[in-house]
């Protein structure tokens, strides 16, 4: 964790982001995401990352969607760096970097307007078009239904700062209220709750951005073979851009430890193969669009241990190629060797 | 009152954009166009009355002659003018104008746009016709530009660049087009909820401001001289434009209001919002006391969906048509 984290909120890496740019393309964040993950002893196999990158984007798609009001992008925001903060808590190093980068996000955001903020969560938006991959603990805790789609609620509070619908008022030529009428609002809200605190340490009030498992479960996702539609927008131009960008934010990632072969186990998150095409074609009675994918992420701190010793274990395994043949592959074959 | 028609399918899904649907009815071809803007496409179907005949189009964003660079739209609306109809496309590079069809590219605008990206946001939005051959596009630096179209071709000139805003520009609107007179034909909304007044005509005068209150004004309307203005707050309100009274305010939505549309005929108003309702209200004006009175109508509820377009497809108010984040179809509704 420390590794990731420290990876992460590195100094040259955070400037790195938080310059003004495009959106990223899936295929972008999804390498950047990958070498996050690497700069610990962990290794993921290209089928797990791909599960990983899946239910990484479906939660980040949920906060941004559900966001109340434009400016609580930042407060979610804060949410997981405070989360972060406690993660690393024994770490003096990491949580100074954590602080600092909290610093900075605070510096470069706070004077947006909610127009500005509005604007940004329309192009991440744009971002997660299209994407309904389905998240056990999702559909679980009934934030997602069976179609892939969150439930938006008409009842609860309103966002802060907004009056609850229902009222018409009528004013005179001089301002003066003059009529009041109501009208049924067709869900039943309630009133806000109080604000929440945008500053480096406070209550942020609102949940989105906070941890969502409270009871240790597996997870598993299901993944529909058509659902992600590729929208592959990059011209040639757009592309080598791209690639020059990722070649910055790699060249700026060090890794705490540099992963080396000998310290690290590959960690394949499905069961045999034999076994998922078992469990494939039994799905396919009742559900013919869908392969179902068991991930278990066991937190089980006696089965941690033990993985860490087998892992001692492990010999040394090449790495399976994780990109697929397009453009560019040279380059970004290069920068791994970074 | 109204009831769920067929919905449209569309080629893609539409994007999270203020006013992200257009509406062109074609009377004399017993059409309807729409537009819906994704990401750098605005998918375009025309839809036959009869309901038997659609075709799909799609435009890209992109300056003529340049093989690769798209970038995102902002918008894309048809104005139409007394000798011709033409659709409009904003986004981070330029505005595009079409034949009303999208057949052709009859012109384009290039934004100053830096080599590298700044902190500031650059693009074109709010888009209206305005007078017998003006068409009018708001930019993120808060101006106006004005296009001088002529009666055919593609003889299109900037004319003007109106400036009465200091935040960037959400929507435009107008009324009174062709023979009418009126004190103010059009209005402009921007960012920080401030509305500007305005006359066209050959230099265009600025009439009012009605300030905001530093909230948006994502979808502004003008109708027998009322500006009706939909904010981030989810309020509706109406002033009366050249002077700037506040005739009524309503706490019409739990979440920002995306879209407004009135029927000039009927008097009816749609407004449409991120909370998934879409409600349908009548306005009337009283003459003896010069105020507006709002009365609601009817609620539609698209379940799970955070609307961003919704317009009547014909003057009355008999139906209308409605988009929704992350949803490949125009859904539709029809008085019952």
């Amino acid at each position: 964790m420390n590794g990731i984290v420290g990876a992460m909120f590195s100094k040259d890496f955070m400037d790195e982001l938080l310059k003004p740019q495009q959106l990223y393309s899936h295929r972008t964040l999804k390498t950047v995401l990958t070498r996050i993950a690497h700069a610990s002893i962990m290794r993921l196999n290209p089928a797990s990352m791909d599960r990983l990158y899946e239910l990484v984007v479906m939660a980040f798609k949920y906060q941004i969607f559900l966001c109340p009001r434009p400016k609580d992008l930042l407060l979610i925001t804060y949410n997981h760096i405070d989360t972060i903060r406690e993660l690393v808590k024994d770490t003096p190093v990491v949580v100074n970097q954590v602080g600092e980068t909290h610093r900075k996000i605070i510096e470069v955001y706070s004077s947006l307007s909610e127009g500005e903020f509005q604007l940004l969560r329309q192009t991440l938006l744009i971002f997660f078009q299209d994407m309904h991959v389905r998240v056990s603990l999702f559909l679980k805790i009934q934030v997602q239904n069976p179609n892939g789609r969150f439930a938006l609620s008409t009842s609860g509070p309103v966002p802060h700062g907004i009056d609850v619908p229902g009222l018409i008022r009528t004013f005179d030529g001089k301002g003066r209220e003059v009529r009041r009428s109501e009208f049924p609002s067709g869900g039943s809200y309630s009133s806000s709750v109080r604000e929440g605190c945008f500053e480096l340490h406070g209550d942020r009030v609102i949940r989105l951005g906070t941890d969502m498992y409270t009871v240790n479960h597996p997870e598993e996702t299901h993944t529909p073979k058509h659902t992600f539609v590729k929208t592959d927008i990059t011209p040639n131009l757009l592309a080598k851009e791209e690639l020059n960008l990722l070649a910055r934010l790699m060249g700026s990632m060090k890794a705490e430890k540099e992963p080396k072969a000998e310290t690290g186990f590959w960690i394949n998150l499905f069961t045999t193969d034999q076994e998922e095409e078992e469990a494939g074609a039994s799905g396919l009675a009742e559900e013919p669009l869908f392969e179902v994918i068991h991930i278990q992420a066991m937190q089980d701190e006696q089965v941690t241990t033990e993985l860490a010793r087998i892992a001692g274990q492990f010999a040394e395994e090449e790495p399976p190629g994780n990109l697929n043949s397009s453009k560019g592959d040279d380059l970004l074959a290069m920068m791994d060797d970074l | 009152m109204y009831h769920k028609e067929k919905s449209i399918q569309i080629k893609n899904s539409a994007s999270a954009l203020y006013n992200n649907l257009g509406v062109l009815r074609i009377a004399p071809r017993s059409l309807t166009y729409f537009t819906v803007v994704h990401a750098n496409v605005v998918n375009m179907v025309s839809a036959s009355w009869d309901g038997l005949n659609y075709s799909h189009r799609q435009l890209q964003s992109k300056e003529p002659n340049v093989a690769t660079s798209t970038s995102l739209i902002m918008q894309a609306a048809f104005c139409a003018l007394p000798s011709r109809d033409l659709l409009v496309v904003t986004s981070q590079k330029g505005i595009q104008i079409y034949e009303s069809d999208g057949s052709t590219m009859v012109y384009w605008h290039a934004l100053d746009t830096p080599d590298t990206p700044t902190d500031q946001a650059v693009f074109a939005r709010g888009i209206s016709a305005v007078g017998n051959s003006y068409i009018c596009v708001g930019d993120s630096s808060g101006s106006i530009l004005v296009f001088d179209v002529p009666s055919k071709g593609s003889n299109i000139t900037l004319s003007d660049v109106l400036k009465g805003h200091k935040k960037s520009i959400t929507d435009i609107a107008s009324e009174c087009s062709g023979s009418q007179d009126c004190i103010a034909d059009l209005i402009s909304a921007d960012d920080g909820g401030n509305l500007c007044v305005w006359k066209s005509g050959e230099e265009f005068q600025r009439f009012n401001n009605i300030p905001g209150f530093d909230i948006s004004c994502t979808s502004v309307k003008l109708w027998k001289g009322t500006a009706v203005a939909g904010y981030g707050t989810g309020q509706i309100r109406l002033y009366e434009a050249v002077t700037g009274i506040l005739h009524a305010e309503v706490n019409a939505h739990a979440r920002w209001i995306y879209s407004l549309d009135i029927a000039p005929f009927s008097g009816l108003l749609l407004s449409a919002a991120e909370d998934s309702l879409v409600r349908v209200w009548h306005l009337s004006i009283k003459p003896e006391s010069l105020s507006v009175e709002v009365a609601h109508l009817h609620n539609e509820c698209v379940t799970d969906t955070q609307i961003c377009g919704a317009k009547f497809c014909d003057g009355d108010g008999h139906a209308f048509a409605v988009t929704g984040y992350d949803l490949s179809e125009i859904i539709r509704y029809t008085q019952s």
